[in-house]
């Protein structure tokens, strides 16, 4: 996989700071203009074929960073104009993920090559295992046919000298379901009906060329307006930036929010609902029941394994609850969730509570952009003091644990963890969805409660997070114990 | 043995730009490298390095009293493989 600190994940963050610091001396119309510019001055290394291409793609990347798509890109159209209109948006708009066709490298389909290290030996058995006849000899060299080859792989897993090489499509390996192909020229794009909004292609993309449409525009203007501006944070957050506790909340507040809530209260109460509910289910004759805090899972199930839908539980999500918590002490204020999450994107808009939802890149690059050290800032009292279960949601395992510590017969309790939706996820998905129907029959293993993380590793190595998961973790425990 | 000293810049900055990874080093010192230094890893509060047109070259590390900008994991291992090497 992926570094997740790499040269595209830091153009990305150095564009939202860039962008941040113009919109806070209020130019960002006029400065917009300058930053493909600035990023890629003459005289420069580029990256592609010439500093004039590179800023091509800053301006495309100014856009989506302004909260704008790229699928009806308007080459005449000022980065101004983007910005004025950023700046005049009620809400973030749909979809948000957005492909970058200029970056986008248009990976090679065929996948599998021949390297120089081919002998054409006697033997050959690429080409006798080939089922679709595609591989020839050709000047002392096994060479493929495109137009034959099904990308099945016998070749490579046959040859003896490892000549035989698999060049992969990140963004479409990474996807788990299939949403992601290629159109008549060999550019990549979303079938945002089958898309869960894992983020998963986004990570992958060595081109940087999925990118999320930030929402920091958005919220950063209302503060300039003087709107009272509500944060909430989810677990990870939390575990993404070293300080002592109540640190992050000095440096929220001094980033412009008006009051900064833990979500791990909201996580307090879904665990508290779930456990209830898992005993109802139960009682009830239900084979198992899933947890249903991670967005990106619970669409993955309504578009592709409708067999398990019964199952998940209609309990709803952490930030659901922290937001409702918000919205019953100050009904006017704006709501922010800052997560390391896309698909809480998409779960933001559906839900009339959450106004905003950021990312970790976006809170950072604001915590940049206004010279804000968290170490150096003051140390907030918290009012409330969420459990160490609650906060432990952002690991995986965290959510079933939270559960189980909550049931009045925790013996009673199978739980499983599904701990990441890649490919393999999505199967153990259907599995489960097969048993529920009755389709495969259910052993003594069957869990009866199941927690999945789309992310493997959990919330703490989500998408948009800053920080190596290993060191998130050791973070993490700290934070648990605060 | 020489003594190594690393400070890794963990200001916001530095942070945001990636600086965790080489909060890894410890875990990561190749086999070749062990046991020939006396190396002491640190976090440090933000280094001020980063004012503002040369935020761009975050994150900092310092290794002993010299400086690395645009630090990686992989790019500190290599200035102790110098240290070390260079006798």
């Amino acid at each position: 996989m992926l570094h997740l600190n790499n040269n595209a994940s830091k153009i990305k963050r150095e564009i939202l700071i860039r962008l941040t610091k113009l919109q806070l001396e209020g130019k960002l119309e006029e400065g917009a203009h300058y930053i493909p510019r600035e990023m890629a001055p003459r005289g420069s290394e580029p990256f592609r074929c010439c500093i004039y291409h590179d800023r091509e793609i800053l301006r495309q990347r100014v856009i989506a960073r302004l909260g704008w798509g790229l699928e009806d890109y308007d080459d005449d159209k000022k980065l101004a104009d983007y910005a004025k209109e950023a700046l005049e948006r009620e809400a973030p708009t749909w979809p948000m993920l957005t492909v970058l066709d200029e970056a986008c490298n248009a990976c090679v389909k065929t996948q599998f090559v021949v390297t120089d290290a081919c002998q054409a030996c006697l033997a050959r058995p690429c080409m006798l295992n080939c089922n679709k006849k595609a591989i020839e000899i050709k000047k002392s060299r096994a060479v493929i046919d495109k137009d034959l080859c099904n990308n099945c792989g016998l070749c490579m897993t046959n040859c003896p000298y490892n000549a035989i090489i698999k060049i992969p499509v990140p963004c479409e390996e990474a996807c788990p379901v299939g949403a992601i192909t290629k159109d008549e020229n060999g550019k990549e794009v979303i079938d945002y009906h089958k898309c869960t909004f894992c983020g998963n292609c986004m990570r992958a993309c060595p081109f940087g060329a999925m990118m999320d449409k930030s929402q920091l525009v958005d919220v950063i203007k209302h503060m300039m307006n003087g709107k009272k501006i509500h944060a909430m944070y989810a677990p990870a957050v939390a575990a993404q930036f070293r300080s002592a506790p109540g640190q992050l909340e000095g440096a929220l507040m001094a980033a412009g929010f008006e009051k900064v809530w833990e979500v791990a209260q909201g996580a307090d109460i879904t665990a508290e609902k779930e456990a209830h509910e898992f005993e109802e289910r139960m009682e009830e004759g239900a084979k198992m029941m899933t947890t249903s805090c991670c967005p990106a899972y619970v669409r993955a199930v309504k578009r592709h394994v409708p067999a398990l839908e019964s199952c998940i539980s209609d309990t709803k999500s952490p930030m659901h609850y922290t937001a409702e918590l918000v919205k019953k002490e100050a009904p006017d204020c704006v709501s922010v969730f800052i997560g390391p999450c896309l698909a809480k994107r998409r779960e933001g808009m559906d839900d009339p509570y959450v106004d905003y939802v950021l990312s970790i890149e976006e809170i950072g690059a604001l915590f940049v952009a206004k010279n804000i050290e968290l170490e150096k800032q003051e140390i907030m009292h918290k009012e409330n003091n969420p459990s160490p279960t609650g906060r432990n949601f952002a690991i995986t395992g965290g959510v079933a644990e939270a559960v189980k510590v909550r049931l009045k017969q925790p013996e009673k309790l199978k739980a499983a963890v599904i701990n990441g939706l890649s490919k393999a996820g999505m199967k153990q998905l259907e599995n489960y969805g097969k048993i529920n129907s009755g389709e495969i029959p259910a052993t003594e293993d069957t869990p009866n409660l199941i927690e999945v993380m789309s992310c493997e590793g959990g919330c703490i190595a989500g998408p948009s997070v800053i920080t190596n998961p290993k060191v998130a973790a050791i973070q993490l425990k700290k934070y648990l114990g605060q | 043995m020489k003594n190594i000293r690393v400070s890794i810049c963990t200001g916001t900055a530095c942070f945001v730009m990636g600086a965790s990874e080489i909060m890894m080093l410890e875990d990561s010192i190749p086999e070749d490298l062990q046991g020939r230094m006396n190396l002491e890893i640190e976090g440090v509060s933000c280094l001020e390095k980063c004012t503002n047109h040369n935020r761009q070259k975050a994150p900092f590390v310092l290794i002993n009293d010299n400086l690395l900008e645009n630090a990686t994991l992989a790019g500190v291992i290599d200035a102790l493989r110098t240290i070390v090497e260079e006798e």
